[in-house]
């Protein structure tokens, strides 16, 4: 059995990588996927804290697995609209850098 | 060190090896597809710590749907432009070189731990039973039943979203 806490720096490390990637790249795609990516880790974290919850409680308990669930869902339906975002934004700019879409003006 | 402590060491540093991919890669595609392998790596995580419908979900949903919608983008923006296809010399004997340590690995497992008696072996056999799976719905449609029915209007507004986002508006010149 590995130990809960190495989970939980697996996953700092993937967030910290994704918080990173939304910093320093410029493609608004790649931005998007270091979202996803931070998502993913905290997704990561929630079920290791529910399983270390199962370890201590000795019982099956599956609050855990199921907000985990509900946070695919969700971010299912972000990138959908996020997307069609991008596509709008690199039909009317051109471009998907985000330094360039500073004006409010469509 | 046991057999799992292994196994999760070298999924963490392809884990870790991925995301980074993703970030410092040049080409949005590449990005999408060490992110699919990221996920998948997730994935196993999950059924490491005895979560398998979690993991089938990552799979699907995430590996699946979510970067196949991304790498759809990708290509309809074609903001990125391939590079010249260029032949890696190591690249071959590399890949070979995995899969058979992948291949290897998977049949050492499958091996260890099976049972004298020809049966699988689960790393927890409650965790990743049908009981498992059938409390799990359970406590879903019961105790969470008003979050799943908010989380399936929001599914609906999204796509109603996605679609109004991308319409051509009437006598809209493109």
């Amino acid at each position: 059995m590995v130990p809960i806490n190495y989970y939980i720096i697996l996953s700092a490390i993937l967030f910290t990588i994704g918080a990173l990637g939304v910093l320093i790249r410029r493609n608004a795609l790649i931005i998007f996927m270091s979202v996803e990516l931070m998502l993913n880790s905290a997704n990561l974290a929630f079920v290791a804290f529910a399983r270390a919850r199962e370890i201590a409680m000795g019982q099956p308990n599956f609050s855990g697995q199921i907000f985990v669930f509900f946070v695919i869902a969700v971010a299912a339906a972000e990138v959908a609209v996020g997307l069609a975002l991008i596509v709008e934004i690199f039909k009317s700019k051109r471009s998907i850098d985000v330094d360039q879409m500073s004006s409010m003006k469509g | 060190m046991t057999i799992d402590l292994i196994l999760f060491l070298v999924l963490s540093l392809v884990a870790i090896a991925t995301a980074l991919g993703m970030l410092l890669s040049r080409n949005a595609i590449y990005s999408a597809l060490f992110l699919v392998l990221n996920f998948i790596t997730v994935a196993v995580f999950y059924l490491l710590l005895g979560a398998p419908f979690i993991a089938m979900a990552q799979v699907t949903v995430y590996a699946g749907a979510i970067m196949v919608l991304f790498l759809f983008v990708i290509m309809l923006l074609g903001a990125e432009s391939l590079p010249k296809a260029q032949v890696l010399p190591w690249q071959k004997p590399l890949a070979i070189t995995l899969a058979v340590l992948l291949s290897a690995e998977a049949a050492f497992l499958l091996v260890t731990r099976a049972r004298p008696e020809g049966q699988i072996l689960h790393p927890e056999d409650i965790a990743n039973s049908m009981d498992n799976l059938r409390e799990m719905g359970m406590v879903l449609f019961n105790q969470y039943l008003l979050p799943f029915e908010v989380t399936s209007i929001l599914l609906l507004v999204a796509m109603v979203g996605a679609i109004v986002l991308t319409r051509k508006e009437k006598g809209e010149q493109k």
